[in-house]
């Protein structure tokens, strides 16, 4: 299994990473060999296989729904990476100059 | 012996008798990582002010009486682990500067009861790799031989216990990260069952893999450690309810009776180096001899585990890495829209394996692939369950090499990520199933190196595995 540059470029950009042309060709190459290593799984026939997502078997384990306080607060903002009186600032959300997948 | 060469177990006897304090302990520790760490580059932070307050306290909890099996012992932490008000990195750029305002619950455990944190060791970045060489703050190197690899991911740790650099070490381990760097410098290391021990505070990787345990100089010491952070978390909804048994109340066994399985496909693997085969098969004989039936099993889906867990893993992987974007913590890069500052923070926070892993998982999670890859990986996952549930109805333990070889040189295998993947061939599979795993030190190898033997067992038979390692490092 080959994955081709443009693959490599669209699976990039779902994943929220750049790349440049020297890491496209790399991954291209690396990735395409980790596909060909996971293509082992292809001789097992596991069709009335139940897969497996947890090993714990627990279920449905919740917490009473009581509100409770965060006691960090202070040193939660002060991780942000740009503040605004106790906000968070973020770049704007919408624009219309990238079309984005 | 110099004090920061000291087993928990010594340490505690000294701190009790007064034959030293602990601001003494924590000072030994300092001195040796000032000595050493230049060239092992095991740390990333050292906390030696707050270290030496803090072992002022616990000289003050002994006098006082008030004193639990950890109180002033110094104690090192793999850098993906959130320790409160300590820069905590997981060795990637994207959280440089991040100082957790929480203790994750197992450091939290150890805190309170007057262990000392000395620092945080390096790793391959979030636990991604096995020759912690996927380090953004360089690579760790083998106490024994620079010129090796420490192992990963947890190396920093592997090589801080191994150097004395601290009596102990807290780590993670997703699919060997504890385990291999133990064998490649020599000490123990722990992966218990899934759920045995809190994952809150853990930087995930993948979360239906990921376990937190030990790295000790001796078996004892395991036992000690795990006695104190093991059981349900609130913060944990996959913490397991089973009582947490006495780990160290009898770690002595008597071999007779007890049935260990030598699985066929671990030690017939291409690649499985000679001596280290010799000196695992000299501690099963060891242990025949010692009254335990040495049974032939087999496990023939060892082979896929590898496949799925390079599915399944980068998987989890990029779904749990979508936080990690620069928004809300950790490094923002520069960009004028939004797309851009996520991509931006990305490419500069994260070494190359783990894109390439938050690729192929986006890959094998995207429209199309999702059949023919995850559930495919989960349905093969359930195949190798079943092959350690037939095998523990045979046998009480499994043992084989931790790993097929002892330590490689740097550089050996960072340009082929297959090469690399395979170094956790006998790691992997147990992390599948959320079993225990064990290694520990059987020797050298005749460069030098360290050589580990692994034992696993079912699932919550951690005093059962504990014994059998005892019983072989004796």
């Amino acid at each position: 299994m080959s994955l081709s540059i443009e693959e490599v470029r669209k699976i990039a950009k779902m994943a929220r990473i750049h790349l440049t042309p020297e890491e496209e060709i790399r991954h291209a190459q690396t990735m395409s060999s980790v596909l060909d290593f996971i293509n082992i799984l292809n001789e097992l026939d596991v069709e009335d296989v139940e897969p497996t997502a947890q090993v714990t078997g627990l279920e449905d384990v919740l917490r009473e729904d009581v509100v409770r306080d965060c006691a960090y607060k202070k040193e939660l903002i002060a991780q942000m990476p740009s503040i605004n009186i106790n906000q968070l600032k973020v770049p704007a959300v919408f624009s219309d100059s990238e079309d984005v997948i | 012996m110099k004090l920061n060469e000291l087993t928990i177990k010594e340490a505690q006897t000294g701190l009790r008798e007064k034959k030293f304090t602990a601001v003494e302990l924590t000072q030994a520790c300092l001195d040796r990582i000032k000595e050493r760490n230049k060239d092992l580059n095991a740390f990333i932070t050292v906390c030696e002010e707050s270290a030496l307050v803090e072992a002022a306290r616990a000289d003050e909890m002994l006098a006082k009486g008030t004193d639990s099996p950890l109180t002033g012992i110094p104690f090192a932490v793999k850098d993906a682990i959130c320790t409160a008000g300590v820069r905590s990195t997981g060795s990637a750029k994207i959280l440089d500067n991040y100082t957790p305002p929480y203790d994750a619950t197992v450091i939290k455990k150890i805190r309170e009861q007057g262990g000392i944190l000395i620092g945080k060791n390096n790793c391959d970045a979030f636990g991604h790799g096995a020759s912690n060489e996927n380090s953004m703050y360089g690579p760790v190197r083998n106490p024994h031989d620079l010129s090796k690899v420490s192992g990963g991911s947890s190396g920093g740790s592997a090589a801080a216990v191994a150097d004395n650099m601290c009596i102990f070490a807290i780590a993670e381990d997703t699919g060997g990260s504890i385990r291999q760097p133990a064998s490649f410098c020599g000490i123990v290391g722990m992966r218990p069952s899934y759920g045995r021990n809190s994952r809150f505070g853990i930087m995930p990787m993948a979360s239906s893999y990921d376990t937190v345990g030990p790295m000790t100089k001796t078996v004892e010491d395991m036992a000690i450690v795990m006695s104190v952070i093991a059981g349900a978390d609130k913060l944990d909804s996959t913490t397991v309810p089973e009582e947490v048994p006495n780990y160290e109340s009898n770690l002595n066994l008597d071999l007779s009776g007890l049935r260990v399985g030598v699985p066929k496909e671990y030690f017939e693997l291409d690649g499985l180096d000679k001596e280290v085969r010799e000196l695992v098969e000299k501690q099963i004989k060891n242990l025949e001899k010692q009254g335990a039936t040495i049974v032939d099993v087999s496990l023939p889906f060892t082979k896929y585990a590898m496949a799925v867990y390079y599915v399944l893993v980068p998987s989890e992987v990029s779904s749990n890495f979508g936080r990690l974007d620069g928004v809300r913590y950790g490094v923002r890069a520069e960009a004028s829209n939004l797309f851009d500052v996520y991509a931006n923070s990305r490419e500069q926070g994260f070494p190359e394996e783990v894109k390439r892993r938050i690729m192929i998982g986006t890959y094998a999670l995207s429209s199309g692939y999702y059949d023919a890859y995850y559930k495919k990986a989960q349905q093969v996952r359930t195949l190798i369950c079943l092959d350690f549930d037939r095998v523990f109805s045979e046998v009480d333990v499994l043992v084989t090499p931790t790993s097929p070889y002892a330590a490689f040189e740097l550089g050996a295998k960072s340009q082929d990520p297959i090469a690399l993947y395979l170094a956790d061939v006998f790691m992997s599979p147990a992390a599948c199933a959320g079993i225990p795993g064990i290694s520990v030190p059987v020797g050298k190898n005749k460069a030098g190196l360290p050589v580990g033997m692994q034992v696993m067992g079912p699932r919550l038979s951690e005093v059962l595995v504990m014994k059998v390692a005892n019983k072989i490092t004796q």
